[in-house]
């Protein structure tokens, strides 16, 4: 509690309040662009942070993150389609809304939505946290272990569509992060003495999120403007507040308890909370014309989800989302080692982190409803000056790690790598993981069989570890009967079909 | 029945057009997992203190690259085909239009090239303007204007704002 108080009072210092403040006005400002969600917006500003002081930009990017996050949800419901998975239910309800002329009434909906359910999440987070991290410092390596391993492969079979191309992706980034000296060999260097240090993460991720979808967008840019609809103060009736507040209470329930597993993830949570609402409504024939409920719910979870992911985050050092990945990029950008021991070595940098989490929710309300209609016209910013604009804003933040044209050059290969994967529908979010906890995963390998004396059996030692990978063990099973029984649902069809089209 | 006769005609030719191209990302998978595989071979033993070898975790990746590409190339060629990513500027109905992107990747390039010459505050002007015209902008000297703007106000962002010095380039002393 009196870490909470400490936390507060740094966050809470008037320096530190701007910080804040800024943080939420470039998050929105950034995130509301078509194009970019709150990870982008994350990997972009990531090098503003950098130079102003461990306290103050934990705060900035906590202003950052909630700004992006709700300018992500503005350009779902005034634009037609969604910017990431998670924001695709937002968008249905939302914009048939917006195009009946309730466009404010969402826009409010989403925003105290998002407000309601982040404050009641960062309250779970304060509470949460500390507890796991408690259980997990006296986890040893082989657990932790474990552990890393069932996030790798949660994030890249238990979400997105097609498995195989989750672990192409999942590979790819291993690969990535296999490359340096790290081991006391050159690793994929290429004889290069400027890779030896490897590969800067942040480079990773400009480049896969921000240079690939750039190249991605100008290869098929929509030539047609999209529709956008005009908004005026957000606002809502008694009536909107009434189907309004308890959508945001059941979307909160469902989000933080399925953001914070390690096999998180904002998609199904915000799916279940738009089914429920759709039974559970009053106004079952609203839904797919514009429901209120449908924009309050699924907003509600998909930011309580979004709070959630900071469990793992903070208290394993587990990232579970591209937006989680680049925070745990951030934090070690600031130099501090991240995973189980992080609340013990740094508690009053965690602490400023949940406190400041909670500060920036507040501002983004005060100071993001006055303003909508002035975001919404961010939307009309021309494209080739918004993509030119990403372009050049990805070379700078990449530039700036070390003022190299080297990492320029990375930057460009990495980018045409995210090109080619959006091209064939393969997922970033496996590769940043991948990239991330390769390292780390030799890392605690490592550590558990130097402990043992390279006794291979030490990593089934322990109860936790049993268990992660009974879990693996019962998810893999699963997946093998549901694949063994797709095809066998598929062949027969395909079969009549053929003879079918012989008799004809 | 003619109506499921249509559906499954539709299935068959979606289910039959092979994405040709799926190919290359197999071949890229192979070339990538074999380069890791050669590059493990090539290392040596680790220090007695070194449980785990240098090489180990690079065999069991470059071996899950190439399984993978495998994978991929049996999929393409029972015709499964990718998702490609949508987005609030995207237009999937029209072709992929390569030769924009191709003359953004020749901007980075020419940026990369000149960065360390000219410096940041003159390539980054270059790289926003550049980058818009390719995008279908046709107001030049508005363009330039934005990106110079932009170039020397970062510029001065860092330097001024968080006492980091981006090298100047050619603009040494003047900027």
């Amino acid at each position: 509690m009196d870490l909470l108080l400490d936390g507060f009072a740094t966050a809470l210092t008037p320096e530190n309040l701007l910080f804040a403040a800024i943080g939420v006005l470039l998050g929105t400002a950034v995130g509301v662009l078509p194009g970019i969600g709150p990870a982008m917006t994350l990997a972009l500003l990531l090098p503003v942070t950098y130079s102003v002081g461990a306290d103050s930009a934990i705060i900035m990017f906590a202003g950052i993150y909630y700004g992006g996050m709700y300018g992500g949800s503005t350009t779902s419901i005034l634009l037609n389609t969604p910017g990431e998975s998670s924001s695709v239910i937002t968008a249905i309800e939302g914009n048939k809304m917006a195009k009946a002329g309730r466009a404010a009434q969402a826009l409010a909906t989403a925003a105290i939505g998002s407000f309601v359910a982040g404050s009641i999440a960062t309250v779970l987070l304060w509470i949460v946290t500390p507890q796991v991290a408690d259980l997990v410092v006296t986890l040893g390596s082989p657990s932790y272990f474990a552990l890393m391993v069932l996030a790798l492969f949660a994030v890249t079979a238990v979400l997105g569509s097609s498995r195989l191309r989750g672990f192409v992706a999942l590979f790819l980034g291993l690969a990535i992060g296999l490359v340096g000296t790290s081991t006391g060999q050159a690793r994929l260097t290429f004889g290069d003495p400027l890779l030896a240090d490897g590969i800067d993460i942040v480079v990773v991720a400009v480049a896969i999120f921000a240079i690939g979808e750039a190249l991605w967008v100008a290869a098929h840019l929509r030539r047609k403007p999209l529709e956008i609809i005009p908004v005026g103060q957000p606002w809502m009736s008694k009536q909107d507040w009434k189907r309004s507040w308890k959508p945001w209470l059941r979307g909160t329930a469902y989000g933080f308890p399925f953001g914070a597993l390690p096999a998180g993830g904002a998609e199904l949570p915000t799916f279940l909370s738009y089914a429920t609402e759709k039974k559970l409504s009053k106004h079952p024939e609203e839904f797919g014309k514009g429901a209120i409920e449908g924009v309050a719910g699924p907003e509600a979870a998909n930011n309580a989800s979004a709070a959630g992911t900071l469990v793992p985050l903070l208290a394993l050092g587990l990232p579970t989302t591209a937006t989680a990945a680049i925070i745990l990029v951030a934090l070690q950008g600031y130099g501090f080692q991240t995973g189980p021991t992080l609340m013990d070595q740094h508690p009053e940098l965690v602490w400023a982190l949940l406190a400041s989490l909670f500060v920036a929710n507040a501002l983004l309300l005060l100071i993001n409803l006055p303003l909508a209609p002035l975001w919404a016209k961010l939307l009309r910013i021309p494209r080739p000056y918004l993509y030119a604009g990403i372009l050049f804003f990805a070379s700078l933040g990449a530039y700036s790690v070390n003022f190299q044209a080297f990492d320029l050059a990375l930057l460009l290969v990495l980018g045409v790598l995210g090109f080619t994967m959006r091209r064939f529908g393969i997922p970033v979010l496996p590769l940043i993981i991948g990239v991330i906890l390769g390292p780390k995963l030799e890392e605690q390998l490592t550590t558990a069989l130097k402990i043992s004396q390279g006794d291979v059996t030490t990593l089934w030692s322990e109860p936790v570890a049993v268990a992660v990978y009974a879990v693996m063990g019962l998810l893999l099973l699963a997946m093998a009967v549901t694949g063994l029984r797709a095809p066998k649902d598929e062949s027969p069809e395909a079969t009549s079909e053929e003879k079918e089209l012989v008799e004809r | 029945m003619s109506t499921t006769t249509e559906r499954g005609v539709e299935n068959h030719a979606h289910h039959r057009a092979i994405d040709k191209a799926q190919y290359g990302m197999a071949g890229f998978l192979l070339l990538a997992g074999g380069w890791v595989l050669v590059d493990a071979v090539g290392l040596e033993d680790g220090f007695a203190d070194q449980p785990v070898q240098p090489y180990t975790l690079p065999y069991v990746v470059g071996a899950g690259l190439v399984l993978l590409g495998v994978l991929l190339g049996i999929a393409t060629a029972r015709g499964d085909r990718p998702e490609a990513e949508e987005g609030e500027d995207i237009d999937l109905t029209q072709g992929t239009d390569l030769r924009t992107v191709g003359l953004l990747a020749a901007v980075l390039v020419a940026n990369i090239a000149l960065i360390d010459v000219l410096g940041w505050a003159i390539t980054g002007a270059l790289l926003f303007a550049g980058a818009a015209a390719v995008l279908g902008s046709r107001t030049w000297v508005r363009d330039i204007a934005v990106g110079a703007a932009l170039s020397v106000g970062s510029f001065y962002g860092f330097y001024v704002g968080l006492g980091i010095p981006i090298p100047a380039g050619i603009l040494d002393g003047v900027l």
